[in-house]
């Protein structure tokens, strides 16, 4: 990922205030929309900001996003805590489930790690229905809050803003600049003087903390929650998918990959609500065959070319 | 400069990997300000020894020690942080980082720890003394394999070592580009820098060390003077042994 500049702080903040009136401008199905889409820049910019310069992708999204949901449903449904001491719980579990498995997974790289944070969220999906199922009685949870989708979509958008004002300051700074040489050659890095382990452990936790804030956001939203739902892998690809569409090169690639990517999943879905899936598929040969960089890489080229009659 | 004190020191070191003895029982002493040679065929064992050195690998046994404190039990990073820089036999640059930030890279994580600006400006600094800093905004992917080189030991450079590991830094260059390169490791010697150098080109290793070590089957076989070591007869079989002398 490129150091980011002064120019696109000022971007983001005339967009963030921009986005924040749409909640007033549209009608409740483009609110829900809204809300998705913020959702997923949110859990997609966070992505980037580990799996952007080390290149390791990470399939364990829906665990951490699980995680959020699950602690605001038990905590409210079952010991009428507040949603907001839940929220803060969250971010705490999501941390720390994060740092273990970057300590865990420090040693794979490639496919392995893939494979493994898939694995390993699956894992905590069936463990946490178990429980569900065989201790705490019921199968669902009921969250019941005054928020109405506006609220929803404010406290995502606010927690998308920070996700990226984060990876800007991370950017800018030596951890940001240690995980593009960890990612250029970790061998490389470690002759450097890069504590390696460290900084990825740390960027990884980040992913963590704002995956379990976002699936606490969202919670509300549902009313009833069950673990099947919150932990479902499909948000780890979409995750995933999105970020890449959009370019992993740049912290705004996410914003550019979500919007095309939902409004045509929303299409296909209302239109042909079983060949969704296909979408899924068609969104991966793009990327592979004509967006290896995202869109972000399409614009760049653009740009440069641009410049370069000018 | 003259060598004075002790600065690195490799004590029966050995490694294996899985059946095969890559190093045996190594020892030998660098001091400050010395350029030492480690010469010896193909498979010798010589990179193996600077791996260990450099942290890549561990010693299987044997102890190494930088100012008599021990770092063969150390993580790379440490290695590189308490003051030993290496570059690699087959070169390795960042490719999508410029050649600026390639050599920034070295300057930021070191003992000096330097950011921003300051970074940038010795890292101009270094380009400069291995005569690359014209090409300081260019991408990795523009340059000639001595520049990669250069880029290379800038870096390493940037880190301020206090020893420096060179492995075969001068193999695979034209003769042309030989001649610049020896020059350039001429000017770190008379800089007064402590240097480990595996080396094959042997008018390089005549000219630029001051002690040799020989390596032959991952063992010590002989030691001294370049014309001490060349004309010693276990060292001229082991390579005439080899195809590569
Ligand atoms: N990582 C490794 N794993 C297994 N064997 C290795 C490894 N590195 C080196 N070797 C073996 O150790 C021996 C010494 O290799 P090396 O140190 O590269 O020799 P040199 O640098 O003198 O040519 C060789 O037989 C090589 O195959
Ligand atoms: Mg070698």
């Amino acid at each position: 990922m490129k150091r980011a500049n002064w120019q696109e702080l000022i971007w983001v903040v005339i967009i963030v205030a921009l986005a924040a009136f749409w909640p007033m401008m549209v009608n409740g199905y483009w609110l829900g929309i809204g809300v998705d889409m913020m959702m997923y820049i949110a859990l997609a910019t966070s992505w980037v900001l580990f799996s952007g310069p080390t290149h390791y992708i990470s399939l364990a999204s829906a665990a951490f996003f699980g995680v959020g949901g699950f602690i605001v449903g038990t905590g409210m449904s079952d010991y009428d805590a507040s949603f907001w001491s839940m929220l803060a719980l969250s971010a705490l579990v999501g941390g720390v489930l994060a740092a273990l498995i970057g300590l865990a997974t420090l040693r794979l790289s490639g496919v392995y790690f893939v494979i493994f944070t898939l694995g390993l969220a699956e894992m905590i999906r069936n463990l946490v229905s178990w429980v569900q199922n065989n201790f705490l009685g019921s199968r669902g949870l009921y969250v019941l809050t005054d928020f109405t989708d506006t609220h929803l979509y404010w406290m995502l958008l606010a927690t998308a803003a920070a996700v990226y004002v984060l990876g800007w300051i991370i950017s800018r700074s030596r951890l940001g600049f240690a995980l593009r040489i960890i990612g250029g050659d970790e061998t490389v890095a470690r002759h450097v003087g890069i504590n390696t382990a460290m900084a990825k452990v740390i960027l990884f936790t980040t992913t963590g903390i704002f995956g379990a804030i976002v699936g606490a956001i969202i919670a509300p939203r549902w009313s009833y929650i069950e673990p099947n739902q919150v932990f479902s892998p499909q948000l780890s690809f979409f995750v995933v998918i999105m970020a890449l569409l959009g370019g992993s090169g740049r912290l705004w690639g996410p914003v550019v990959g979500v919007i095309p990517f939902l409004l045509i999943w929303n299409w296909v879905d209302a239109n042909f609500p079983h060949q969704s899936i296909l979408v899924l598929g068609l969104a991966f040969l793009v990327i592979v065959y004509f967006l290896p960089h995202g869109f972000v890489g399409r614009i760049e080229q653009l740009r440069a070319h641009l410049r370069s009659r000018s | 400069m003259k060598p004075s004190g002790t600065i690195l020191s490799v004590k029966n070191v050995t490694k294996r990997f899985g059946g095969l003895v890559a190093v045996s029982n190594m020892s030998f002493d660098v001091a400050q300000h010395e350029m030492v040679g480690v010469i010896g065929p193909n498979g010798s064992g010589k990179t193996t020894m600077i791996n260990m050195i450099s942290g890549a690998h561990k010693p299987s046994d044997g102890r190494i020690a930088l100012r008599g404190r021990l770092i063969s039990d150390q993580q790379p990073q440490n290695i590189a942080r308490a003051g030993i820089g290496r570059t690699f036999q087959l070169v390795r640059l960042l490719p999508d980082l410029t050649v600026l930030e390639n050599v920034m890279a070295g300057a930021v994580y070191g003992h000096r720890r330097r950011w921003g600006r300051d970074a940038e400006d010795f890292a101009h600094d270094v380009l400069e003394r291995v005569g690359m800093d014209a090409m300081s905004d260019a991408p990795i992917s523009s340059l000639t394999y001595i520049d990669q080189k250069r880029v290379e030991l800038a870096r390493t450079l940037a880190g301020e070592p206090e020893v420096l590991l060179l492995d075969e830094w001068l193999a695979g260059l034209n003769p042309t580009e030989l001649e610049t390169g020896i020059e350039l490791i001429h000017a770190l010697r008379d800089e007064g820098r402590t240097v480990v150098l595996v080396e094959h080109v042997m008018d390089a290793i005549r000219s630029l060390c001051d002690r040799c070590v020989v390596m032959s089957s991952g063992a010590k076989i002989a030691e001294g003077t370049p014309e001490e070591v060349l004309s010693d007869k276990e060292v001229v079989r082991a390579y005439l042994g080899d195809d590569d002398a």
